[in-house]
């Protein structure tokens, strides 16, 4: 790695940090049952968690390149509408 | 994106949940400092830092002072209107080692957002006591044992502290309440002068629970009244969180390992009873039922 004038880091770096390799549950959210409100979204201390709008369906998609499965959206979920499963490595 | 995805902060760290949420609330127009703590060492390695907004880590002790520093800068410069100054310290950073400092900043009323994350320990360098560890929990500076039943000091008062400063915004608020955090946030840049919000963060890794159970952990101590939500605004109590019924103090001990020495300690009976006390004694002063 090259070091640059002041060691100075750019902004968002840790994006090449796929964190998504500590995570021996990730969890998996059921769009039918999921309601929208963004609770899981505000908690989630990955930032892995997106809100999509879809038609009039709004829901939350994870991103499991950086879930490290702690599991505090499926606890929060007022729902229940995510679930912890055991990650399938490919 | 303000704070990164991909830092390497433990399973469930409450950390991210406030920073995330304070510059989502700022939306993002913000200079953050930090001092050395979990937070530094977990989001700001060289070549993988998580900050999306203006950064920089000082040492341990000074944060307030940079913040200071900047807020200066940016006044001589005429940029105030670029953004807030923002510090996120945690609380032994704010509560032992920088305490000099932050008085100091205090006393100067510099126009700094001041947020304390409290976990209550020295996580960063595996969870010895701060001046903000409760009574009564085991830690490796103070382990449960025939000797002492876990920390026999009490908890600094740090709310306090900051209101005997005149500090025109003092709030808590934890990260059971995201929303709440948002709000105190943006309420507090409305003030000119120093702001002081101390957050309650539970450390699954150090405070030995569940990762999951982070959220819960945190609504617990603010259901028992032992982490009461309150807001000073010139000093005066404006706002409080009550509490709908409030919990005795064992239902958030027995979930924590820390404290999992007191129901079978000779001692642990009277640090609980100690604890009600503190509870009781919160509840009392902020008006929390």
């Amino acid at each position: 790695m090259r070091i640059s004038l002041g060691a100075v880091s750019r902004p968002l770096e840790s994006l090449n940090d796929k964190t998504g390799t500590w995570a021996v549950m990730v969890p998996r959210i059921d769009r039918e049952r999921c309601i929208g409100c963004g609770e899981c979204y505000m908690f989630c201390p990955d930032c892995c968690i997106e809100m999509v709008q879809e038609d009039r369906k709004r829901y939350a998609v994870v991103d499991y390149d950086y879930c490290k499965g702690c599991g505090i959206c499926s606890e929060v979920c007022p729902a229940n509408a995510i679930e912890m499963v055991e990650k399938v490595i490919e | 994106m303000f704070f990164g995805k991909g830092h390497s902060a433990c399973y469930g760290c409450p950390l991210p949940i406030a920073v995330r949420n304070v510059l989502e609330a700022l939306d993002g127009r913000c200079f953050v400092v930090n001092p050395t703590g979990c937070l530094e060492v977990t989001s700001s390695q060289y070549g993988r830092s998580a900050w999306g907004v203006p950064y920089i880590h000082s040492t341990f002790e000074n944060a307030p002072s940079v913040a200071s520093g900047i807020s200066y800068a940016l006044e001589v410069l005429g940029r105030e209107n670029e953004g807030y100054v923002v510090v996120f310290a945690g609380d032994g950073a704010t509560a032992d080692i920088g305490v000099g400092y932050l008085s100091s900043m205090l006393h100067r009323n510099d126009n700094v957002l001041y947020i304390c994350l409290d976990n209550e320990a020295y996580q960063n360098t595996g969870n010895q006591q701060s001046s903000q560890t409760f009574l009564g929990a085991s830690t490796t500076t103070t382990p449960a044992g025939r000797v002492i039943p876990g920390k026999t000091l009490r908890r600094k008062d740090m709310i306090a502290f900051a209101l005997a400063h005149g500090t025109p915004y003092v709030a808590t608020s934890s990260i059971a309440f995201p929303r709440d955090l948002r709000r105190k946030a943006k309420r507090a840049v409305e003030f000119v002068g120093s702001k002081y919000i101390h957050v309650h963060c539970p450390c699954p890794t150090g405070w030995h629970f569940d990762p999951s159970k982070t959220v819960e952990v945190a609504r617990l101590a603010y259901e028992t009244a032992l982490f009461p939500i309150v807001e000073f605004e010139y000093g005066r109590l404006v706002r409080v969180k009550k509490i709908k019924r409030r919990k005795p103090v064992e239902e958030y001990l027995k979930v924590q390992g820390r404290f999992r020495h007191l129901f079978k300690h000779p001692e642990g009976g009277r640090i609980i009873s100690e604890l009600q006390r503190i509870a009781n004694e919160n509840a009392m002063r902020f008006g929390l039922d």
